[in-house]
């Protein structure tokens, strides 16, 4: 059908990056993560040794440095690591780390939620689009605006209606999140849908598929690396979702109570706030490996879009 | 054509597996979620309770310390009262969130709700909890500004929104022109800017923003900042003090005389958490941060001794209001423009308030604080 390659993957794979034979690709991938991670801890701290050398001033010019480099504005990197194994609070057995973990596993249960609503909502809007050109040129306006609509307007409107019709507060977060989550996947279920050749398309119809078997045997299978493209996006999405939907329903397990109450003391402890973007961070990337193993499962190798 | 079926098996296998860790964290999420949304203990309820809901102002802190006291020591339930307490986030307005009915009490500063009620929220003060201002106006002593003529031609910090008043009432009753005479300086919700010395005088409540400058290390002394490196114009001396932390209710809700008994218990019961907070100080405190586990507990410490010297002594009692107090409030609010015109008299009761007051003294409950003497609270650095 659509797929080009004829020969195997590894093959092809193998002859493009010219990586020392033996070094597996994870081991690689880590390997350059540290290379970045340490390259940016050099900038962040040389950055901040520069402007205490100049006291705050581009070197050689009369101009200030955008942020100041004073240890409030930006801790060191040092401190905001130390600062996760910490207590939490004086007198308590939890540190930091432990209670960030917790207030993330919280949120990203949100999140997953609103992300499996938002997906398949946006699968769904993307298979009736492909079958109704009326309903895709009617709809679609509307689903591009429901994204330019700023987050911060929406998720206050969504937690009081949320109150008045009694709802768990969690729902509303939810629905937050699935309002960031479904639009990429929409738009690239439609065009992934939309990917086979229309030769495959004729080939299905000459053997009179009904829409339903060209949907599920041709248009889908083609449509999964597009599709999972959009979940990557859209699983940090939900996670940002959830956050932005903790701030106005008042929950108070999940990192938006955290970054609210760190921003909100942060002259007490700015490395706490950094420490609670690090966690919100690091959720986002874990959701988004955790999809990217799923598309290994699901999709073969030739066919991914990394 | 082997992998198409592949495909398809794997995609089924994996939608079961995710069906069954959603469904597992979905029922997670519906029992963890409502920690707030407390379920009645089915196992002893002796009588019906009444769920009641109260709106805070903003996240848990040693503010509120008396409700999440009367919740934690039981004295709601003993009252036939099952209190949720909704605790403020971003954009919610309490008095807002009362007037629309999600919430059957709210807290309030005095001025912020008269601006509702002259809106047409119909909500009434029944309870003035706070018996006078916590606002500050803090500089560093070297900036010389001991009283509000000082602050002519300087620039002069302000949250604003409705947080403003007190200072640009002073400010007039000084003779200053707040337009023309300072520079007003809308500042954050921290004391970043006097800190830096980008303003020469901060808005800061006692119990919070002005001792997270004393939690700071001062550079050159590499020790934390003392209260004699600061000078402090309090709002009550100047006498353009504003009644804040009240307890309100909405009119046509208390109509009904079945509610005015619940609001009497509820009122009771809350007095009883705040008479904890006064009289067990270290219990009320670790009350607070039970409910909120990342607050800093020195800042916390701090904070519950500061509120409590807002509320007592309470020479009426706790809660009645003080009509002096209240006519100034008004009398601010209307020089300034908060509000066009002065509240009529429905704006605030004191029955409610006075017969709390006296069912519990006939307890034997010290609702007056006569002899209350503030602790001395010693400052940890960061309020850790």
């Amino acid at each position: 059908m659509v797929e080009t390659p004829t020969l195997p993957i590894h093959e092809v794979a193998s002859e493009i990056p010219p990586a020392p034979r033996g070094t597996p690709a994870w081991l690689r991938q880590i390997i350059a993560f540290a290379i970045i991670a340490v390259a940016l801890v050099a900038f962040w701290e040389g950055y901040k040794a520069l402007g205490a050398a100049t006291g705050g001033m581009i070197p050689l010019t009369a101009a200030r440095l955008p942020v100041r480099p004073d240890d409030k504005s930006m801790p060191h990197v040092f401190d905001i690591l130390a600062a996760l194994f910490k207590p939490v609070q004086r007198g308590s057995e939890n540190t930091l780390l432990s209670f960030l973990l917790r207030s993330a596993l919280f949120t990203w249960r949100e999140a997953l939620v609103g992300f499996a609503i938002g997906s398949l909502v946006g699968f769904a809007l993307g298979v009736v689009f492909v079958h109704s050109g009326l309903l895709e040129r009617g709809l679609m306006p509307f689903v591009v605006a429901s994204q330019t609509v700023p987050l911060l307007a929406v998720a206050p409107m969504v937690v009081i209606w949320g109150s008045r019709l009694q709802w768990p507060a969690w729902l509303a977060v939810t629905i937050i999140s699935a309002y960031l989550t479904f639009f990429p996947v929409t738009i690239n279920t439609l065009r992934g849908l939309r990917s086979p050749d229309p030769t495959a398309l004729e080939l299905m119809r000459s053997y009179a598929a009904s829409d339903w078997q060209v949907l599920w045997k041709l248009r889908v299978p083609a449509a999964l690396p597009y599709i999972f493209t959009a979940l990557k996006i859209s699983a940090t999405a939900s996670v940002i979702g959830a956050i932005i939907g903790e701030l106005p329903s008042g929950i108070a397990d999940g990192l938006g109570r955290s970054l609210l109450t760190f921003s909100y003391y942060y002259v007490s402890g700015p490395e706490k706030l950094y420490a609670a973007i690090f966690g919100a961070a690091l959720l986002g990337i874990v959701f988004v490996v955790i999809i990217a193993q799923v598309e290994r499962m699901v999709v073969p190798a030739g066919r991914r879009i990394e | 054509m082997k992998s198409k079926v592949k495909w398809g098996i794997r995609l089924a296998a994996l939608l079961v597996v995710v069906t069954v860790v959603l469904t597992a964290c979905g029922g997670a999420a519906t029992t963890a979620a409502p920690a707030a949304t407390q379920a009645p203990a089915a196992t002893e309820a002796p009588k019906e309770m009444t769920k009641i809901k109260l709106q805070l102002q903003w996240v848990v802190q040693s503010q509120f310390a008396g409700y999440f006291a009367a919740v934690d020591q039981g004295f709601y339930k003993d009252e036939g009262l099952d209190v949720t307490i909704l605790q403020g986030a971003v954009d919610i307005v309490p008095q807002q969130v009362l007037a629309s009915g999600q919430a059957d009490f709210a807290l309030s500063w005095v001025p912020k709700a008269l601006v509702s009620r002259e809106q047409g929220a119909k909500i009434v003060d029944i309870a003035q909890v706070f018996q006078r201002s916590g606002t500050l106006e803090v500089s560093w002593k070297d900036s010389n500004i001991g009283k509000p003529e000082d602050w002519k031609g300087k620039k002069v910090g302000t949250w604003g929104f409705g947080n403003e008043f007190e200072l640009t009432a002073a400010m007039v009753k000084a003779g200053l022109d707040p337009q023309k005479d300072v520079t007003i300086v809308q500042q954050p919700f921290d004391m970043s800017l006097l800190l830096n010395r980008e303003i020469d005088a901060a808005e800061a409540m006692t119990y919070n923003e002005y001792a997270q400058v004393l939690e700071q290390k001062n550079p050159k002394t590499g020790e934390l900042y003392k209260p004699e490196d600061l000078t402090v114009i309090n709002f009550n001396d100047v006498g353009t003090a504003m009644l804040q932390d009240a307890v309100w209710a909405r009119e046509d809700w208390l109509s009904d005389a079945k509610n005015q008994d619940i609001a009497k218990r509820f009122l009771r019961a809350s007095y009883r958490g705040w008479i904890y907070c006064r009289d067990q100080f270290d219990g009320c405190v670790n009350v607070v941060l039970k409910n909120g586990p990342t607050l800093g507990k020195g800042h916390m410490t701090w904070q519950l001794n500061e509120i409590n010297k807002l509320i007592w002594p309470s020479p009426a009692g706790i809660g009645v209001m003080d009509k002096k107090l209240w006519d100034q409030t008004v009398q601010v609010a209307t020089s300034q423009k908060v509000i066009t015109t002065a509240p009529d008299a429905g704006a605030y009761r004191t029955d409610l308030a006075e017969a709390a007051v006296k069912d519990l003294e006939g307890q034997g409950a010290d609702v007056k604080g006569a002899g209350y003497t503030p602790k001395q609270v010693q400052i940890t650095a960061g309020g850790e």
